[in-house]
């Protein structure tokens, strides 16, 4: 057990640490710690592109897909500077987080030549098509239909909250492909242009304002049948597949983003003298500690090379950070007082903490409810009776 | 940077567990909780046959070497048994004795603590008089205090070494609500204490390995807690059905897993940080004590809760788990002050 690093390591932190803040002050200085995942995103896409030209934007990957085969060590550090440097969210993490990992571990040769270059250069937006309007957190009731017709696949119907739809080029979709199968038997994992006919994005109108979510519909639209991952009906194993790697390193870049919010509280709290008060000093206390135990359950999930062990730290932390950063956004609320009630402009636009703890109130929500993720831990991590359910 | 065990802290964790499983048993430990809190017989196992009291001690004065994180894996497994030992003692007294005695202290005190011939505890004495090295005044609550044969104690300016046997020194045990580590009042007057030759080595090192024993021994508790109660929800049945498939039940047990997974980050953390000499070993050690303090309490007041009626019995176990985590809340700085030592390092000191 040993948490400091090697001299190869501070190396390779001085490396990246250099390129990126050089990158954060020269050229790239216009998108310095931009806020939220919908802003700059001509920019932002310039910018991905510039991390591929100098092989920093998908470092955990094999050399040949762009990649530099970093170890856990590296990609630790190259996340911690990434953030401490101030770089924007990345405008194609579920291209370089979930859909390309996804390719090289279940792809074909073909796809990974076809995919994996446009990912990793930043010239393929993607996003990920799951939920839909009746399966949420029944994720397994998708009603999305693939037929196959002649060498294509046909796909109708809805998906929702698809995140960042609206500027991406390509979607993965879980759709029923099997006539009358229910739950996770018959569903195929598809790759599908989002240029192509019969796709349509509307955005949805969230509680902060914003609209970084989508209702994405599919009107006979077509894709080649060599478009899916794995073979028809087996969608679920590839689909399942990939929510593990959402537990992956880019968890550490997260946790940056809650530093800066963290840090933010801190220094209202001084300018208003609240940071005197012992309840608020227990609470933001709190906090701290939370962040660090995010921070070292991260290092221990990815310290895990047992795949045979049922990781704990794995399993609990999407709850984990969840529950925390609602807490955060109500501790930075009472922080700010009614100043955090109003906007500075007419807009109906948020500075970073209110609308911290307005978005927060989907963080409990997305990828898996408080609710769900207790069903999944009491089952899975500690072997408790299924839940029963009503249709099947 | 590897957070995780290596082959031989993973050889000693299936250990030590095995050996408290196997010999801190219920009856043992109770047998010592009718006595005066120590199960000799697992006592003398533990230092003689195993080596296990030498951990984290320097291996020129009989200590086995190796450090905090192997240290915090024997409390681990000693909490999660609730054993009735002075675990305690090796943490902060003897942890406190080898930073910063000197080598003749370090010569005559370590090897009888490490073999099981002594007994070690530790206080603070902030409200005591004292004139140079003479030391007058009642020291309260002295985990283990009434079989130890030595004492370290310690405040801001100073740390000594008081003998039992010292004129001047008497000691009367507490009824206590944990029995597995009663507490005592050691009365002096006028004791001519023998300095710690640094006195400040001393206190952190004290404070350091007293917080990680007691964080650690949390961790073990509030995980035992949760297995027990889930093994139960698996063999009893209501309304036609395990208890363990209705969800309220299930989500406590989850709500628990989630907190444990979180203590245990923070126990291994915090041993690792003060191992490395990190500078993060401040904040470390406060989150760890506070958190895991926490998280045993809960664990412990919902294995009563979920057990029902059966929980609340002299007969079942679960309490000698509630009563081992309420002490710990208390106990080397309850978690509202080591928050507050938090609040200093982030915030700053309040004005």
């Amino acid at each position: 057990m040993k948490l400091g690093f090697s001299q190869a390591e501070e190396d390779f932190r001085t490396e990246c640490a250099d390129w990126l803040q050089g990158q954060m002050a020269g050229e790239f200085a216009d998108i310095k710690g931009i806020p939220g995942l919908n802003d700059e995103i001509e920019r932002r896409k310039e910018w991905e592109q510039q991390l591929a030209a100098h092989k920093w934007s998908c470092i955990g990957w094999p050399e040949e897909w762009g990649g530099r085969n970093a170890t856990l060590g590296q990609q630790v550090i190259f996340a911690e500077e990434y953030a401490r440097a101030g770089a924007p969210g990345r405008v194609n993490h579920i291209g370089v987080e979930l859909a390309g990992p996804t390719i090289l571990a279940f792809g074909t040769e073909e796809q990974k030549a076809r995919f994996l270059p446009g990912i990793a250069g930043g010239t393929q937006i993607w996003c990920q098509g799951y939920s839909e309007p009746n399966a949420g957190s029944d994720l397994a009731n998708v009603r999305t239909k693939a037929r196959l017709d002649g060498d294509e696949w046909v796909v109708n119907g809805q998906k929702v909250w698809t995140s960042l739809a609206h500027y991406s080029d390509w979607i993965f979709v879980v759709a029923r492909s099997e006539e009358g199968s229910k739950g996770p038997k018959g569903i195929t994992f598809l790759m599908m242009d989002m240029h192509t006919p019969g796709i349509e994005v509307r955005p949805i109108r969230q509680i902060n304002g914003d609209a970084e979510f989508n209702e994405t519909f599919f009107e006979d639209a077509r894709c080649p049948a060599d478009s899916l991952i794995g073979t028809p009906g087996d969608g679920w194993r590839v689909a399942m597949g990939l929510l593990a790697f959402e537990r992956g390193v880019s968890t550490l870049g997260q946790q940056m983003g809650f530093r800066n919010e963290l840090d933010a509280i801190v220094e209202a709290a001084r300018a208003n003298g609240l940071a005197n008060d012992p309840l608020v000093r227990q609470r933001i206390a709190k906090a701290e500690i939370g962040l660090r135990l995010m921070r070292y359950g991260a290092l221990r999930m990815l310290s895990n090379t047992d795949p045979s062990q049922i990781d704990g730290a794995a399993l609990t932390y999407k709850i984990q950070w969840a529950s925390w950063r609602r807490d955060l956004g109500e501790l930075a609320m009472d922080v700010l007082g009614q100043e955090g009630e109003i906007t500075e402009g007419e807009d109906y636009e948020w500075s970073m903490l209110p609308n911290m703890f307005l978005f927060s109130r989907s963080d409990t929500i997305y990828g898996g409810t408080n609710q769900i993720q207790r069903n999944i831990i009491a089952e899975r991590g500690l072997g408790l009776p299924r839940e029963p359910r009503g249709d099947r | 940077m590897e957070f995780a065990f290596t082959d031989e802290q993973g050889m000693i964790a299936e250990t030590v567990q095995a050996f408290f499983r196997e010999n801190a048993t219920s009856e043992k430990t109770r047998a010592a909780m009718e006595g005066d809190g120590v199960d000799r017989e697992l006592w003398t196992s533990f230092c003689t046959e195993l080596g296990l009291a030498g951990i984290g001690l320097p291996e020129e004065f009989g200590g086995a070497g190796l450090g905090m994180v192997e240290f915090a894996i024997v409390a681990e497994a000693a909490g999660a048994q609730v054993a009735a030992l002075p675990l305690l003692g090796l943490a902060t007294a003897a942890q406190a004795i080898a930073a910063g005695g000197s080598d003749a202290q370090k010569a005559e005190w370590l090897p009888k603590l490490v073999s099981g011939e002594a007994i070690a505890a530790a206080q603070g004495i902030h409200t005591l008089d004292v004139a140079g090295n003479v030391l007058s005044g009642d020291v309260k609550y002295v985990p283990h205090g009434a079989v130890a044969d030595v004492f370290v104690f310690i405040r801001k300016d100073g740390a000594w070494l008081v003998r039992r046997d010292m004129p001047g020194v008497s000691v009367a045990g507490h009824t206590t609500m944990d029995q597995t580590r009663p507490l005592a009042t050691v009365s002096l007057v006028n004791v001519e204490a023998e300095p710690l030759a640094d006195a400040q080595a001393a206190r952190d090192a004290l404070h350091a390995g007293g917080w990680i024993c007691l964080a650690a021994e949390a961790l073990g508790g509030a995980q035992e807690a949760l297995d027990r109660t889930v093994a139960y929800s698996k063999e009893r049945v209501q309304f036609g059905r395990l208890i363990g498939s209705f969800q309220a039940y299930k989500h406590r047990l989850a709500d628990m897993m989630i907190d444990i997974e979180q203590a245990r980050s923070a126990v291994y953390w915090a041993a690792c940080a003060v191992d490395e000499a990190s500078d993060e070993a401040p904040l470390a050690l406060h989150a760890a004590k506070s958190f895991c303090g926490d998280t045993y309490f809960m664990c412990a007041g919902n294995m009563i809760q979920l057990h029902g009626g059966i929980g609340f019995t002299w007969e079942h176990d679960a309490h000698l788990f509630f009563k081992r985590a309420r002490s710990i809340l208390t106990m080397l700085g309850n978690g509202d002050w080591h928050r507050e030592q938090i609040a200093g390092l982030v915030v700053g000191e309040a004005a």
